[in-house]
Formats: C-alpha cells, structure tokens, sequence
C-alpha cells in the first residue's frame, strides 16, 4: 500500500516533467534542416582579379548606411600600409585589404564584408532570433530584441558581427544588411556595387552568379584558379569570389567548414529530446528501486528508512 | 585560522549568542543574535573583510564604469575575442563548479545514501549561488543586460543553444531556490512551508538532473559554433558536450570537498558534529564518486583525439600545453584521490580537489581566450577586466559567507 502511494506521487513527477519538457523543448531546429537557399536568393560575385584597391565601395557604403566618418579617408591609399588586416567593425560594414602577390601583375584586393550565408551561422546561434534571412537573400539585424550575448559573433565563420562596445545604453551588432531596407527591397544592387568603377562586383541572382563565375573561368582559364570561394563555404554563401592566385595568398580562410555550421551542434540538439524523455523515467525508476531495497533490508540504517518513510508521509497527505 | 578564531572568540564572548531562539525576530536572527555594535565589531576585527574591502574600493567603480561609459572602458572591446575573462571565468567556469546541488541531491534523494545527508545543504546551496552568479557575471558583460528576460518573454529563438541554456538556467535556478527553501523555513520558523517543498522534493530533484545534464553539456556545445576558430585540440563538436557535462560532475564534487575544507577549518564554530564528524568519511566518499568521472573524462578525451584524429597535435606545443591542462584537471587529481581513498588520507584528497577545480577554470579560459583563434593573435585582458572578475567573486563570497552564518547548512536545525 505504502508502495502505491509512493508509485503515484513518482507517476506525477513524470508527469509534470514531461509537461515541462514539452515547454522546454527546443523545437525549431527543424527548420533550419535541409534548406538549401530561396530561389530568389540574390548575391553577388567578386572578381579579385579586377579590383584596384580604390576603396570607393566603402565610401558608398559609409554613406549609404550612415556610418561614421572613417579616421583615414577613403581616397587615401596608405590605409593598405598602415593597417594590414582590416576587418569590418562597429565603423565599418565592409572594408578592402590589400594582398601582394608575386602570382599576379598587380596586387590584389579583397572586399570583405558579410556573406550573406544561405544558412547562416549567426542566425541559427541567436536565442532572441535578431537576424531574418529575407527572401532577396539578404540576413538582417534587428537591434530591438538584440541582448548584447555576442553569440552571432563567435558563431559567423568569417567573423563579420562587430559590437559597439563602447556604447554604454545603445550598444548593438553592426553589420552589413545589403543595404536591405534602402535597396535589395526594391530589387536595386547594393551601394557598393554601383559604386565599383571596375565592375569588379556583379549583382544577380546568385545561382547565375555561379554559371557567370565558371564562363569567366572557362573562357579565361589563365586569369583564374578553379575555385568559387562561396559556393559551398559554411553550406554555401551569397556573395561569391572568384581570384587569379589561390584563395589563401588572398587572405581568405580555407578552414571554414564545407557545411552549415549549424551541423556541428545537431549532434548536442538530437541529444536534448532523448534527456527529456529518457530521464525523468530513468532517475525515477532509480528512486523506486532504491527505496525498495531500504524497506525490505528494513533493518539499515535508522536515518535512511526515516527519510523515505517521510515521503511517504507526504504523498498520503495531499 | 586567526580569522575563525577571531569569529568564534568574539562570538562565545557574547554566550554564544549567535544561535537566536526560533521565535525571536528576523531582525535579531540577521544580527545573529548581536547588537548593532558588536555585529559591527565581528567585521571589522575581521582582517579577510579588509581584503574584500579593498577589492570592492576599486571594484564597485569599475562597475559603475562599465555601465555608464560601456565595456570597452573597462575592456578591449575585441572584436575577435567576443568572449572575454567575464564570460570565460564567470560564465564556463562557475556552472561547472556548481554542479554539486544536482550531485548531492540525486545521491541523497534519489539513491538514498542517507550518509551523504549531513554535506547535501552545502552542495545545494554551493549550486544555487554558484549559478546565481554565473548570472551576475552574465550581466556585467551582456551588452544589454536589461534585456536579460528577452529569451525567457520576448522574442524566441529556439533552434539557439543559448536558448536552451538561457531556459535551463532560470528554471534551474529557481528548482535550486525550491530546494533550499527548507533551510530557510527552518531559520525563519515557517514549519508549513518546509513541509510543502518536501512533498515535491522528488520531482524537484529529477527537474533538476535533467536541466543540469542539458545546460552543462550546452554550455560544451556553444563552442561548436567556431569550430574552425577553436584549436582543435579543445574542440571536437561531438564530445563537446560530453566532456562539459562530465567534467562538471568531478567540478561540482570538488567544489563541495574544497568548501567544506574550508569551512570545517574557518567556520568551525558553525559546524555541528554531525557536519564535522562525518566530514572526512563523506570526503572520501565524494572523492570516490569524483575518481569515477575523473576516469570516464580521461577516456572521451581520448576517444576525442582518436576520433578526430589529432594525434600529432599532441606533439606540438599547442598539445604540451594541452596535455599540462588535462594532467591538472583529471590526473594530478586522479591520482591523489586513489592514493588518499586507499590509504584514507583526507588531506591528500582536499589538495587534490582544489586541483581539480583550478584545472576546471583553466580548461574553460583555454577554450574561451587561450586557443580561440590559434592561429592569430592572443588576447589579453585588460586589469580592469580581471579586476571585475575579483570584485563580483568577493559579492559571491559575501553573500556566501552571510548564509553558511545564518541558515541551518553546516549544522541540523533543532526541528529537523
Ligand atoms: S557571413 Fe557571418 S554574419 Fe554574414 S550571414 Fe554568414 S554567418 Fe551571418
Ligand atoms: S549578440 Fe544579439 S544578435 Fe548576436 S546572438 Fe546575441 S542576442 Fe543575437
């Protein structure tokens, strides 16, 4: 009799836990599987081998987005001496870099900016969900739910997120939104891209993008190496590059995983149902086979018959 | 030891006032019994709260620092260390050590080792403020630390780890407030609501096993969002979590064995015999449980490295390293346990438990600052920074301290 009682206040423990864990369950991760771009994702090529450094991508950008004064102007090349590797910042939403190359006529210039990743890292490690990959492609910030926990930051692969941490009551993620609200919207290329004089970038649709890519390097097989840095990097990107000396002279990262980032923490995502249903079960089952063995020894130790018979006490008195 | 018996002469000079009767008023129980001016007197004659003092001094100004002029006044700002000494120390660090209140309550709840009864308060409460302020260092170095509920009521993202740590946290935090509810019905004579949270005590532990296993082998997987910035050696994303949750079973166990070392000889007067009579048998005990973690940590680390092949990591610099971090946390340790179980010397196994819980931290600030992005430059604090961190450890052990006086933790109360 006792045992019943005891059997039915375990019976409600599993209850409410499982109706906890349904709360607690996080359930979306179902979304972001498979998911392999919109159709109407755009984007936009870089070809390496025709930027001249002139840096006026980053003027456009600055103006466009507002951002603040730069400390050294945009038409002054020795940026490139003074500062080596740049990255975009709480100033900056794109920045060029400059890489000598003894493989090509000239040095090169790599624009760096976000990627616009079809399943993007910083998005999938948010836990306000601030960013949104619009159909256009672009992923945009929303800096109202935003908490400052600088996840995105250890999560994008390219290291793009930049905080403002020098703002004490408005601090927020900086970022390029590809031009989203003035421009992508409206179906207009981004500031940068009308800005280049050299037609070194190429805004379209990015699976064009890609046949655009490999006609340049077929027809030209000389002016390029085969590779499309973008194509499948972190599961594929938006903005796509191509180059006449191997990516890794160009300062780009060739350890960035071939695959979403987010399928390096499914294995810890698949694990957390099996808990939740696996262990109230267990641990309870545990208990009633601890207990048992104290009231059939009967004879052990007075304090442990006193604290189960005390719970005992206590589920026949509700 | 001067300090306790500061404490404890200053104490007994007042007839042992420090215990007041159940009846007597909240107020007279917070003062321990004493007047204002010997309250007073028991801190400042105290040289360890001087220490505290002058690290509060500079402390509270740095705060205050850092919310009105922004974190890069007090840090670098980095925008490729996301994840400073705050985090890394406060965050990665603490939860780990505060896994005892999930420890202790499944072996006294759960397996019913009633011997292990007279340590499992401490653990409770050890866990309770560990993960308190864990959150305490999270709003110091959140951006925006008043959005701090936004995961929990405001806009959801799910599919995050943080997320799921976010709600295991808070809803591990209050089971953890549940569970030493007791206690304070005891100290506050409110014999009803001790009752109350003894009814649902068996659903508060399993609560609590599963939230702990989740949100400690999350914190583990957080990392696996950089794997390509991480060195490999402290990143391998399908262990992560493993190795997180394991390690904090030995972190949580240690943790106990190194406070009660510490109160058994600092806060003696606190203790009654049936806290420090069993002490050194419960040690020995915890640090049985804790060698079979040491063990099972020592094996998926190497699965890990076979498993991802990185054998030849190990002879690199980056892998002596490595190595010297895992003989700190798991061997060192290890070993002294074994010899200190076998040949019952408790000392040994106090000493090695402080190992184990230094080698916890650094593993955690090796993953957070040291190897993330090995492969360009290293970032190091700034004094400020560390300075924050020293300031919110000395809140913790205040209030800690304010407590273990207080509340039945160390000794039985009369109506238990
Ligand atoms: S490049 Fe980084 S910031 Fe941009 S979408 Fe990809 S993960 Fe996000
Ligand atoms: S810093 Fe903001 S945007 Fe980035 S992960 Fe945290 S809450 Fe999301």
């Amino acid at each position: 009799m006792k045992l019943k009682m005891n059997r039915r206040s375990v019976l409600k423990t599993l209850v409410s836990s499982a109706v906890s864990a349904a709360f607690l369950r996080p359930g979306g991760n179902a979304s972001a599987h498979d998911f392999s771009g919109y159709e109407t994702n755009r984007g936009v090529l870089v070809d390496l081998s025709r930027c001249i450094g002139c840096r006026s991508c980053e003027a456009a950008c600055n103006r466009e987005q507002g951002l603040p004064a730069p400390h050294i102007a945009f038409d002054d090349q020795s940026v490139f001496e003074q500062e080596h590797s740049r990255r975009p910042d709480q100033n900056a939403y794109t920045v060029v870099n400059k890489y000598d190359s003894l493989l090509w006529e000239h040095p090169l210039f790599r624009k760096i900016q976000c990627n616009h990743c079809l399943e993007p890292a910083c998005l999938t490690a948010c836990f306000v969900n601030a960013y949104t990959k619009t159909p256009e492609g672009a992923v945009v910030y929303n800096a109202d739910v935003c908490v400052g926990c600088r996840t995105c930051m250890i999560a994008c692969p390219f290291s793009i997120p930049a905080f403002r941490y020098d703002s004490a009551f408005s601090p927020r993620i900086m970022k390029c939104i590809f031009c989203y609200d003035t421009r992508l919207s409206k179906g207009r290329p981004p500031a940068c891209v009308e800005a280049c004089p050299m037609e070194a970038l190429t805004f379209g649709n990015r699976q064009e993008l890609l046949s655009i890519a490999r006609k340049r390097m077929r027809r030209e097989p000389h002016r390029y190496v085969d590779y499309i840095y973008g194509e499948h990097e972190a599961g594929g990107t938006s903005w796509l590059y191509i180059s006449p000396v191997p990516f890794a002279k160009a300062g780009f990262d060739m350890e960035v995983p071939k695959q979403p980032i987010l399928n390096f923490v499914k294995d810890f995502l698949a694990m957390v149902p099996m808990v939740l249903t696996i262990w109230p079960g267990l641990f309870a089952g545990i208990f009633l086979l601890c207990r048992r063995r104290g009231s059939v020894a009967g004879t052990g130790e007075s304090q442990e018959s006193k604290i189960s018979g005390e719970i005992i006490d206590e589920s026949h008195g509700e | 030891m001067k300090v306790m018996e500061n404490n404890s002469e200053i104490l007994s000079g007042y007839g042992g006032g420090y215990e007041p009767a159940d009846e007597a008023r909240i107020s007279e129980k917070l003062l321990l019994g004493l007047s204002g001016r010997q309250y007073l007197d028991l801190i400042v004659k105290n040289p360890v709260n001087w220490a505290v003092a002058a690290i509060l001094v500079i402390g509270i100004p740095l705060l205050l620092q850092r919310y009105l002029m922004g974190l890069s006044s007090v840090t670098h700002g980095s925008q490729d260390y996301p994840w400073g000494i705050i985090l890394g120390f406060g965050l990665f660090g603490m939860v780990p050590l505060s896994a005892s209140g999930f420890m202790l309550g499944t072996t006294v709840e759960i397996f019913q080792r009633a011997d292990f009864k007279p340590i499992e308060r401490l653990a409770l409460l050890n866990g309770l403020l560990g993960y308190f302020f864990a959150v305490v260092f999270l709003l110091v170095d959140l951006g925006m630390p008043w959005r701090l509920h936004y995961a929990m009521f405001v806009s959801f993202g799910p599919a995050a780890v943080l997320f799921l740590v976010a709600w295991h946290v808070a809803t591990y935090l209050s089971v953890q407030i549940a569970e030493m509810l007791p206690a304070f019905a005891e100290w506050a004579n409110l014999p009803r609501l001790k009752r109350f949270v003894r009814s649902i005590v068996l659903g508060l532990t399993i609560a609590g096993i599963i939230l702990s296993t989740l949100h400690q082998g999350a914190l583990g997987a957080l990392f696996c969002y950089a794997p390509g910035k991480i060195h490999p050696l402290w990143i391998s994303p399908e262990f992560q979590w493993l190795h997180y949750f394991v390690s904090s079973i030995f972190g949580g166990l240690c943790m106990v064995i190194v406070v009660s070392s510490l109160v058994r000889r600092y806060m003696t007067w606190r203790c009654d015999t049936n806290f420090l009579g069993n002490l050194d048998g419960i040690t020995l005990g915890l640090a049985k449980g804790a060698a079979m973690a040491f063990i099972t940590y020592l094996i998926i680390k190497i699965v890990a490295v076979a498993h991802d092949e990185e054998w030849l990591y190990l002879v690199s610099g980056w892998g002596i390293y490595y190595l010297a971090e895992l003989f700190t946390m798991a061997v060192v340790p290890l070993c002294l346990f074994a010899v200190g179980v076998r040949h019952r010397r408790v000392t040994l196994v106090r000493w090695g438990a402080l190992i184990a819980v230094l080698g916890i931290v650094w593993n955690r600030l090796n993953t957070v600052l040291v190897s993330y992005n090995w492969t360009s430059h290293q970032e190091i604090p700034t004094w400020q920074e560390c300075w924050l961190v020293a300031t919110i450890l000395c809140f913790y052990f205040i209030v800690y301290r304010f407590v273990l006086y207080r509340l039945p933790v160390l000794f039985t109360h009369k109506s238990a």
